[in-house]
């Protein structure tokens, strides 16, 4: 764990060491029936280790804390060793971080749910501007009544003021969280935002710890200017055995635990090396396991002849892998296919249907558009112009240009260059008519060209053509145009 | 009051705009051609065409479109019966709660698209729920504002960004309601109580219709999907996707962590070729409209389709420019319509009308055929004209009676040969039908050769199909026709019969088979020489009776429409106006101007040869000229050196005079301001490569 020290805001920031905390008689009288202080002896870690300790919480209440939360005592009781004492300060922020569906929300939010701890939980995506995060901030810590007192467009300064306000109303008697998800976010609204919500306990003078969120790593956030460093805590990633424990917790109430966990055994078997994601799996798990209990309906095999249920649901589950796992097949229609028992005819993916119909000339600008896209420029006389003489492909051109062009990806070309090929590839006359313009822009409407971010877009715009060589293969088939005689690379 | 200022008023003052043209509409056609007092009722049968051809436009858009609608609200019925059924068994509450979503595949023809969008909600509202919003990507460029307009057309009030403050005032009186789903989830809840007796489901779905996919902004798109997807459970969110190209760009747009939210099921529509194909079947195939067009029109309007757009819509808009021009360039367009009004509208015909009708090319050589005493009555007297053009006028309708079957008749027999001689669509076998006599063809002539190796069963059930196209044939010849097809068929049923037990040794049977083209050939040049040998069975005897049968009906019935007279009554030919209104090229027009200026100005002194510009020709003009003369780079100085030299020249100056060709203060600003002309229509701009030098942006010298 990453504990990092800090001599700013450290005046009435409790120790995190549990045996030096302090605690004061009022607070625990208003705080409720708290029973003794659990006093605290050992060094941190070996706590931690031990389990979830919260002073004040009842021992059963602990212990379902336990089991909604597996595989993440440790951060848990990392997190509650942090939180330390309802009445005392916290450290005025903290960032976890993890990848996707490693319990990041679910572990603080189940910590303040069960432990009945004042909090905000915001979503950063669906701030549109920051005066909604203040606004459901303030609604979830002091009510409707305090949301209605920032004025239209809220800024920082507004949010800070008006949470004094309240604040001084309402004084903490605990600390005060406010749970902000994908705060990567953040970075992208005010300058000012994300350094002021750090050390939003200095700014409002009350006790209060901002814990943000997110699947990106800290060093990414850190603004230019410098800010005030919070509590990092990774959450580190299900491991298989994990990932086995988890998902055998919900299984199908009809049959056996130790059924469901051989199924989930063979599915992680499958899908373990594409895919960690719990929330994923969890998916899966529910999409094949009535193919998986299939036999054992029809009494064709028992639920201790695991080979047999193995080899019925393993090509199965490849199957899956390919189509409703990358979302080319619905889950819905995965689940019909599975009743209708009509496996011959495969379902016809989304990718399955690449072919898209253009327009004559708009598909003689999109073969022109990759050919000035994957064509060196200066190789345009020898392409286009119809006595260009010999040139050898070695000498004739630099070194970096040696390599291919279809690794490097497309290059950006200007729109004249684009219409000289394309009056040179088509085969008849054509008029510069307002429509063969107009196409242009609409093959960049339809994301088969990208405009390229360039000073002068009246004048001289550049394109990136943004299709794959097998769609421009199948385009140039339609009008019985050799693309490959023409592309530098194949030569 | 006259055009001019009428126009004038539309320019400057736009207040006024509304007024005017409520009463200006057909004074177009009136002040178009104010010789002849027939505008308004030219003006009144244009309307009412153009009305029936739009209401059968979208009559067809509709039946096209059925299908596929059809299917699509089966899915979002059945997506909201899953959403309130949402059971609490195990499978349902450990799947991911994805939000479903339709993939509906439209083709590239965006502008199309509107229509079936609009039936497509019209549906929606009709039978599953009031919501449904949709949403263009050119008015969402960040999150808050799909957000606003989402929220904003389900809940029908103003909703704030907080951002723009410019409409604030307008918005101050309604209750501030902040744009985020939360505030839609509590909406939802409370109109859902009262909603039920409006005689939706229980919880009619919110349908969310995004209608060009490719344009939105991936960032946008993925936040909102999230966002979306964190309140499933509350709202029952249903999305439509518009796709333009093929459902694999949502895979480009979207990343596997946000289209696992989607349960994404694919519809794909009609292609457009298929619609056009449709379309004209309807429109142009039919004697049912009066107006016609000419090959060469028809040819402008199909290729402007086929090689730029692809859009039904724009090909409708073009026939109804068609449709315009025709009724306002061609007075005598007045005949132009049903049988009764034709008539009527024959008798009204002014002595000027009359003229008119003398001079038509197809009614000279209608004259040129008639008895010397019949021409002299033609030309003479304006009351035997009135008749004469009632009489053609009828024998133009019953020409296009009985073409428009028979064309039929030929496609369905010649579009199953190999290689399509004929053409594969039968609006290629109209349009050549248009423009020459179809029976002079090479091509026609093959197919004919092609029909006459065709084996019986095959044979029979062409013509039975010929014979179900002459079917609802009313005149006389069709109906003759369609009788004596029949008998045809029914006689080779009874070869079939009479052969039965006789051997027959053709040298069409070994051609039954199935060959190629090649072969085919082959097998004809040999037949060729045997045939003179060898006697003729009786089922080649009927064959080769039946498609002479047929020659003889293509003969008399596709005569090209140029030779029936009057038909400049109906036939809308001006090609060159429809491309140059459809498919303009301003570049070539500027470059016209700015090289040929008599072209526009009309100034004889600027007459010169192809390739030169009169040194007296506007400042621009010279500049541009000079321009050409130059590379990539310009060097501004020489420019204007050579400027001064030529207009030097214009002002008649002695060319051994001192200051002959020296730039004075005027020159100068003259030339500035015709560069920075030539920078504003983009053939200059300044570069940084190097100082006082400008770059030219078109290749190509003079």
């Amino acid at each position: 764990m990453e504990l990092r020290t800090t001599n700013i805001c450290m005046k009435n920031f409790k120790s995190r060491l549990p045996d030096v905390t302090f605690y004061s008689r009022e607070s625990e009288a208003a705080c409720g029936p708290r029973g003794s202080v659990v006093g605290f002896s050992g060094s941190v870690s070996e706590k931690m280790l031990s389990g979830l300790h919260y002073p004040g919480c009842p021992e059963a209440r602990l212990r379902s804390l336990r089991e909604k939360l597996p595989c993440r005592e440790v951060q848990a009781g990392t997190l509650l060793a942090i939180m330390g004492e309802p009445e005392q300060y916290c450290y005025p922020s903290i960032f976890i971080y993890g990848h996707r569906a490693t319990g990041k929300s679910h572990v603080i939010l189940t910590l303040l749910k069960e432990l009945e701890l004042p909090h905000a939980a915001v979503s950063c995506v669906e701030c549109v501007s920051a005066g909604l995060l203040f606004e459901q901030t303030l609604l979830a810590l002091f009510g409707a009544d305090s949301a209605a007192l920032l004025p239209r467009l809220p800024s920082l300064s507004d949010f800070v003021r008006v949470y004094r306000q309240v604040c001084a109303q309402q004084p903490a008697k605990q600390t005060r969280y406010i749970v902000l998800e994908r705060a990567e976010l953040l970075r992208d609204m005010e300058a000012n935002l994300l350094p002021g919500l750090l050390r939003l306990q200095e700014l409002v003078d009350d006790n209060v710890a901002v814990i943000l969120l997110s699947e990106i790593v800290w060093d990414k956030f850190r603004p230019n200017t410098g800010c005030f460093e919070p509590l990092l805590l990774h959450f580190p990633d299900y491991t298989k055995a994990e990932l086995l424990q988890i998902l055998s917790l919900d299984s199908n109430p009809s049959y056996t635990p130790e059924l469901y966990s051989s199924y989930i055994n063979i599915l992680l078997g499958v899908f373990y090396s594409v895919c960690r994601d719990l929330r994923e799996l969890r998916h899966l798990a529910a999409l094949n396991f009535s193919k998986f209990c299939e036999p054992l309906e029809k009494g064709e095999a028992k639920e201790g002849n695991t080979h047999k249920l193995w080899r019925n649901i393993e090509p199965h589950l490849k199957r899956a892998m390919q189509t409703v796992y990358l979302r080319e097949v619905s889950s819905v229609q995965w689940g019909q296919q599975q009743m209708d028992e009509k496996e011959a005819t495969a379902l016809r993916g989304l990718s399955a249907l690449a072919h898209v119909e253009l327009p004559y000339y708009s598909k003689f600008l999109l073969i022109a558009a990759y050919l000035a896209s994957y064509n060196p420029a200066r190789t345009d006389r020898r392409f286009f112009v119809k006595h260009h003489g010999k040139m050898k492909k070695t000498s004739f051109l630099k070194k970096h240009e040696k390599t291919s062009n279809h690794l490097l990806g497309p290059k950006p070309f200007p729109l004249d260059r684009l219409l000289a090929i394309f009056y040179s590839v088509v085969d008849s006359r054509v008029a510069p008519t307002a429509s063969v313009f107009s196409q242009i822009s609409s093959l960049v409407t339809l994301q088969l060209l990208t405009q390229v971010g360039h000073d002068d877009q009246l004048d001289t715009p550049k394109y990136k053509c943004a299709v794959s060589l097998d769609f421009i293969l199948a385009i140039s088939r339609t009008v019985s145009f050799d693309i490959v005689r023409y592309l530098y690379d194949f030569i | 009051m006259n055009q001019n200022s009428t126009t004038g008023c539309f320019v400057f003052k736009p207040s006024s705009k509304k007024r005017k043209r409520t009463v200006g509409i057909d004074e177009y056609f009136v002040d178009g051609n104010d010789d002849c007092g027939n505008g308004r009722e030219r003006f009144n049968i244009c309307q009412k065409l153009w009305e029936k051809i739009k209401m059968d436009t979208e009559i067809l858009q509709d039946e096209l479109n059925e299908k596929i609608l059809e299917s699509l609200l089966d899915f979002i019925k059945k997506c909201t019966l899953s959403f309130q059924s949402r059971t609490d068994d195990w499978a349902s509450r450990m799947r991911a709660s994805e939000i479903p979503t339709a993939a509906l595949v439209l083709g590239v023809n965006v502008p199309d698209h509107d229509m079936t969008f609009q039936s497509l909600s019209d549906l929606l509202k009709n039978s599953v729920t009031p919501f449904s919003v949709s949403v263009q990507a050119k008015e969402c460029t960040a999150l808050k504002n799909l957000m606003q307009r989402v929220l904003e057309r389900l809940m029908g009030v103003g909703v704030s960004v907080e951002e723009d403050e410019e409409d604030s005032g307008i918005h101050l009186p309604q209750k501030r309601v902040s744009c985020s789903i939360s505030v839609l989830c509590q909406w939802y809840k409370t109109v859902t109580k009262t909603c039920s007796e409006n005689g939706f489901l229980q919880s009619p779905p919110i349908v969310v219709i995004f209608k060009d996919f490719e344009a939105f902004n991936p960032r946008v798109l993925q936040d909102f999907i999230l966002i979306c997807n964190r309140y499933i459970h509350e709202l029952p969110l249903i999305f439509v996707f518009g796709i333009a190209t093929s459902p694999s760009t949502v895979q480009h747009i979207l990343p596997h962590s946000v289209s696992s939210l989607l349960c994404i099921e694919l519809f794909q529509s009609l292609s457009c070729t298929q619609h056009l194909a449709t379309v004209i079947d309807k429109l142009i195939l039919t004697s049912q409209f009066p107006f016609k067009l000419t090959g060469k029109v028809l040819q402008v309007l199909v290729s402007i389709f086929l090689y730029h757009d692809f859009s039904v819509r724009n090909f409708v808009k073009g026939l109804q420019l068609a449709l315009l021009e025709h009724f306002h360039s061609q007075p005598l367009s007045v005949l132009c319509c049903k049988k009764q009004e034709a008539r009527h509208n024959a008798q009204k015909l002014s002595h000027k009308d009359v003229e008119m009708v003398r001079q038509l090319p197809s009614f000279m050589r209608y004259v040129e055929t008639q008895e010397p005493q019949e021409q002299v009555q033609l030309l003479t007297s304006d009351d035997h004209v009135k008749e004469v053009c009632q009489m053609l006028l009828k024998g133009l309708r019953k020409y296009h009676k009985n073409y428009y079957p028979i064309l039929r008749c030929l496609h369905s027999l010649t579009a199953s040969l190999p290689k399509y001689p004929l053409g594969k669509q039968i609006r290629e076998l109209h349009i050549s039908c248009l423009e020459k006599n179809v029976w002079e063809t090479n091509e026609y002539e093959s197919a004919m050769q092609l029909l006459r190796l065709l084996a019986k069963d095959e044979l029979v059930a062409a013509l039975r199909k010929c014979a179900d196209i002459l079917k609802p044939g009313k005149t006389k010849k069709m109906k003759s026709a369609l009788q004596q097809l029949e008998d045809y068929i029914i006689r080779f049923e009874q070869l079939d019969e009479t052969l039965s037990g006789e051997e027959i040794t053709s040298p069409g049977k070994d051609l039954q088979k199935k060959t190629d083209l090649f072969q085919l050939q082959k097998t004809l040049l040999e037949m060729k020489g045997s045939r003179r040998t060898k006697k003729m069975s009786p089922f080649e005897i009927l064959r080769n009776e039946t498609l002479d049968f047929i020659d003889g009906l293509v003969r008399s019935h596709l005569t090209p429409p140029e030779l029936q007279p009057l038909n400049e009554v109906c036939y809308y030919s001006s090609s060159g106006v429809l491309r140059r209104h459809l498919n303009a090229t301003p570049r070539t027009s500027i470059q016209t101007a700015l090289s040929h200026p008599f072209y526009f100005l009309q100034n004889e002194n600027l007459k010169t040869d192809a390739g030169t510009v009169s040194s007296a020709a506007p400042d621009i003009c010279i500049v541009y000229k000079l321009h050409l003369e130059c590379g990539r780079l310009i060097n501004l100085y020489d420019w204007l050196e050579a400027y001064a030299t030529v207009v030097s020249a214009a002002e008649g100056k002695d060319p051994d005079a001192e200051d002959y060709g020296k730039v004075d203060e005027l020159k100068h600003a003259r030339f500035i301001q015709s560069v920075s002309e030539l920078e504003f229509l983009g053939f200059v701009k300044s570069t940084k490569q190097k100082t006082d030098h400008v770059a030219r942006l078109t290749w190509g010298g003079c």
